[in-house]
């Protein structure tokens, strides 16, 4: 709890040094920021309690998601270095302070107990992120991101808190218990037809912030547009943080009402697999087709939501974290090879800029390969145990028609993950050595070596509950 | 803990040599896999007393260990797997491919998972190096592979990981079923519990497992990968492949098919042992049709499986053993077969049967070999492939007449091939590209004359494997009759 605290005040901190100090010395104070708040979370740690009037709960399980939202941030700023904006454009202290408010929102957005406090929590994350996807300001395409992203966002979350309101008009709270305690005393027969329209609103509202079919039309776009760095960071810490949120929500006070939100989301979940998957086979560019994968890694999510069970919690903890680790490196690599093509090729995040990787760079050649198997789910790697628990949890509900089809989309995301793998190890190119900053190789092989050490030995986080 | 040795050993050596990336990669590597194999001797060793094991927690809050295994019949298998990778390594001798620390590197960690395959006790953990042992032979032949590689090993690798998800997912479903709170994959518990299953639900999964084994075997229809990726692999990528990785297939079989489905045996054995037989038959007849050599044997190999699949799903004492002892002949006959046409090409740069001839004139020792090899591969008397495939034929035989008959044929139509690739290239008269062909250098002969006398020893001696492996048989059928 401390932690947003501290980060809200570091935050603001962060703005006056940028009247000082250079860009690397605020890079190195941002991570010293992070790495401060991560110890005051982990502090918490089998502490359980409410703060601000109980709106604020910190449980393990809202730990250990808080610990992965800023290990996420904690890489990204290593992999940042001013944003790929050449030096006088640079405003790096707006950027790191925007980066750290939209952690406390991300923190708030996994350890609520109130709807409000989810609320200010989800608009904190997202107002934020919506200047970073702009942030590359003199490129049209960033602008055009975020301009979508801001309209499709504003409109997701109106719908969003009208499914609050009508909730709160259906249960006359705004504390999750209450709610819970209310739906549970209300016979079914009684209970208000815009009880179930207001889930299935949030539902909506949570859907969209995912990216799950159909509700992911401005990802591809969005992620594509946004400078790549804040990409990474949109694709990990948002999507971590509402996973946390939707499953706190439907399993708290509306786990009574499952046979309400399940059917949708099995349908949903379908959906958003095989628009994700096959779309993505046929992407040229490797970063909208991470777009398209972070789509589909929704659609196993979201299955998991939908087993709600006993081991769920710890499921998309699990994968989050996976997820989380894979995407980073991919993502990275996407952004240094695009940054020494730039000016090189006309589209530097194609899969043909990458061919030849493998020659003059083994080690990010290595790393980028162990992510895109981590993503394709293949063992030796975390995303194996990923995918394996989620099935496990759904099958627990003896349901087979979704778990097949995510069955026949991981063989199908295996062809479009290797597309990248065949590029850099198997095609002629004459890329020469990147030089890496020290930071970057220490983000990337901490979360290489991070996906390999889950792939083997997956209890290290199962063991946490 | 031996059997961690055995397990981790290679992957160390393996990955120190693509780490470091050493001049003297191919001494390196010699001596690991020749420690591999006197280590697994002396675990064989104790094994033939008692079954040995080891067992450590994996994924406890999943109910999954890492637990060890060796009793007669994965005894067999890593047998198999650390006598035939130091010849393997030894082919290299004097090419390109020596000292190349990557592709021995590669060839060593391919080694543990094949091992670790083998070795598990936890059927999770067999689907984990099942898996994990795509990755090295993927990049060996993707990195080293002849023409077209790229299409041709990526259909491999997509194929044969599309089939494995569908056993992960039957694998998943028992698993759940099992008892206690955490679960087990622990195959005898699997076993137990896959057991009161009804005859539908054991179809099923019956088919699930069977296709995963099936695509990695090949079974005919799902062989269409295998003849191209046999084709495009290096040499030694293909030797992997054929020799052992295709033993995975069957080994699953054995392993976890007959005894954890026994209804979905009995209600469609009978179909998956006629789709073996047809690709028995089919592979054969395209065999002989073949101009290149390589993929006459890639061909073979596949006519070869389908009959051991056929012997296994027959569910008898006999099938089983003699697919036992067949996937240890296949295996020292097939890797002799493809050096003897890696030979054949490094000097004559082709594989073309219609261009090659005489070679016997040049070669006398790689005509002996050659020879012996290709004997045992069409199973000849007091070679090794006799006695395997004398119990698989009998075994389909007392299953089901008809198939067994048409079964029989394989072994006219495998001797015609066979020696018509002898005939054309051994024989005849000496061709354009085969004029000035060297003699075997003393690698060479160091690899193929132990492989040929292993040839010889196999068949008067089938004995000393049989009776190793004829306790757990024995203990395993209790589970299905």
């Amino acid at each position: 709890m401390t932690a947003i605290i501290a980060l809200s005040l570091l935050g603001i901190l962060n703005l006056f040094l940028g009247f000082w100090l250079s860009r690397k010395t605020i890079q190195a104070a941002t991570l010293l920021f992070l790495a401060g708040s991560m110890a005051l979370t982990a502090l918490d740690w089998n502490h359980e309690l409410l703060w601000y009037g109980h709106m604020f709960h910190t449980t393990n399980t809202s730990i250990s998601f808080s610990l992965i939202i800023q290990l996420a941030a904690f890489m990204v700023v290593s992999f940042s270095k001013g944003f790929g904006i050449d030096e006088e454009h640079t405003h790096p202290a707006e950027y790191y302070a925007i980066l750290l408010f939209s952690v406390v929102g991300a923190i708030l957005m996994v350890s609520f107990d109130h709807l409000i406090m989810f609320f200010v929590g989800l608009e904190i994350l997202s107002v934020a992120m919506y200047v970073l996807t702009g942030s590359d300001k003199r490129n049209l395409r960033s602008n055009e991101a975020a301009l979508k992203y801001f309209l499709m966002g504003s409109f997701a979350t109106g719908i969003l808190l009208f499914g609050i309101t009508l909730v709160y008009g259906a249960t006359r709270s705004f504390y999750l218990a209450n709610i819970a305690v209310a739906i549970a005393n209300t016979p079914p027969e009684s209970t208000p037809v815009f009880l179930s329209i207001g889930v299935l609103l949030i539902l909506v509202g949570f859907l969209f912030k995912i990216s799950a079919a159909p509700f992911h039309f401005w990802t591809p776009d969005v992620y594509e547009g946004a400078p790549t760095i804040f990409t990474m960071f949109m694709s990990t810490v948002v999507k971590a943080a509402s996973f946390a949120a939707l499953y706190q929500l439907l399993s708290g006070p509306f786990g009574t009402m499952y046979g309400t939100w399940v059917y949708p989301i099995y349908y949903i979940s379908m959906l958003t697999l095989l628009v994700g998957n096959i779309t993505a086979v046929y992407q040229q560019s490797a970063k909208r087709m991470l777009a398209y994968s972070s789509i589909s890694h929704a659609g196993y999510m979201l299955l998991t939501v939908s087993a709600n069970q006993a081991s769920t919690p710890s499921t998309i903890l699990y994968y989050s974290l996976s997820y989380t680790l894979a995407t980073i490196v991919a993502f990275g690599v996407v952004m240094l090879v695009a940054e020494y093509q730039t000016g090189r090729t006309e589209k530097p995040e194609n899969f043909s800029s990458f061919e030849g990787l493998a020659k003059q760079n083994p080690g990010l050649a290595f790393c980028f390969t162990i992510a895109l198997l981590s993503l394709a789910g293949i063992p030796l790697t975390a995303g194996f145990w990923g995918k394996f628990f989620v099935f496990s949890d759904i099958f627990n509900r003896h349901v087979y028609y979704p778990v097949i089809l995510a069955i026949v989309m991981s063989a199908v995301g295996v062809y479009y993950y290797f597309k990248g793998i065949i590029a850099i190890y198997f095609k002629e190119g004459d890329i020469e050595r990147i030089e890496l900053p020290g930071l970057v190789k220490f983000a990337m092989w901490a979360c290489t070596l991070g996906t390999l050490l889950l792939g083997v030995y997956p209890s290290i986080v199962k063991n946490l509950f | 803990m031996y059997l961690l040795f055995i397990l981790l050993f290679p992957l160390l050596i393996g990955s120190a040599l693509l780490i470091f990336k050493p001049k003297n990669a191919f001494a390196i590597s010699l001596a690991a896999s020749i420690i591999e194999l006197a280590a697994t001797a002396f675990v064989l060793k104790e094994a033939s007393l008692n079954p040995v094991s080891f067992s450590a927690p994996w994924v406890a809050e999943a109910g999954l260990s890492f637990s060890l295994y060796v009793d007669g019949i994965s005894g067999v298998l890593i047998g198999l797997c650390a006598l035939l990778v130091p010849f393997i390594v030894a082919t290299t001798a004097n090419t390109d491919r020596a000292n190349n620390a990557q592709f021995q590197g590669l060839m060593l960690a391919m080694q543990t998972a094949l091992m670790g395959a083998f070795l598990a006790k936890d059927a999770f953990l067999f689907y984990f190096f099942f898996e994990a042992s795509l990755l090295p032979i993927y990049f060996l032949a993707a990195i080293y592979g002849g023409e077209n590689k790229n299409a041709i090993t990526f259909k491999f690798f997509v194929y044969t990981l599309f089939g494995s998800l569908f056993f992960l997912i039957a694998l998943v479903y028992v698993y759940l079923l099992t008892p206690g709170e955490f679960h087990s994959a622990d195959i005898d518990v699997l076993y137990q519990t896959a057991k009161g299953l009804s005859a539908d639900q054991q179809g099923y999964l019956f088919a699930a497992f069977f296709l995963a084994f099936a695509i990695k075997m090949p079974v005919f229809p799902f062989h269409t990968w295998q003849p191209d990726t046999y084709t495009v692999a290096p040499a030694q990528g293909t030797m992997l492949l054929s020799g052992i990785m295709l033993k995975m297939g069957t080994y699953g079989v054995i392993r976890l098919v007959l005894p954890m489905f026994p209804l979905g045996v009995a209600t469609w054995g009978l179909t998956a042992s006629i789709l073996s037989v047809i690709g028995v038959i089919y592979g054969s007849i395209i065999a002989i049709q073949q101009k290149d050599a390589k993929r006459l044997l890639a061909y073979s190999s596949f006519a070869h499986v389908g009959l051991m699949s056929a012997g296994i799903l027959s569910g008898s004492i006999e099938g089983i053993q003699g697919a036992l002892y067949q996937m240890l002949s296949h295996g020292i006959n097939i890797i002799g077969l493809f050096f003897v046409i890696e030979i054949i090409e490094r000097r004559t740069k082709s594989r073309e049967i219609a261009q090659l001839g005489g070679i016997t004139q040049f070669s006398y020792p790689l005509t002996v070999t050659f020879v012996i090899l290709s004997l045992g591969s069409v199973a000849l008397p007091l070679t090794n492939g006799f006695v395997g495939e004398f119990l698989l034929l009998k075994s389909v035989f007392d299953q089901n007449l008809t198939l067994g008959i048409i079964a029989g044929i394989t072994i006219i139509l495998g001797a015609v091939y066979t020696l018509r690739l002898i005939q054309k290239s051994m024989f005849g008269n000496v061709s354009r590209i085969t004029a000035d062909f060297a003699d075997l250098t003393f690698a060479e002969k160091a690899v193929l004359i132990p492989l040929s006398a292993l040839v010889i020893l196999g068949g008067i001696f089938p004995s000393t494997v049989l009776g190793f492996s004829e306790p757990a048989v024995q203990q395993l059928i209790q589970w299905f009759k």
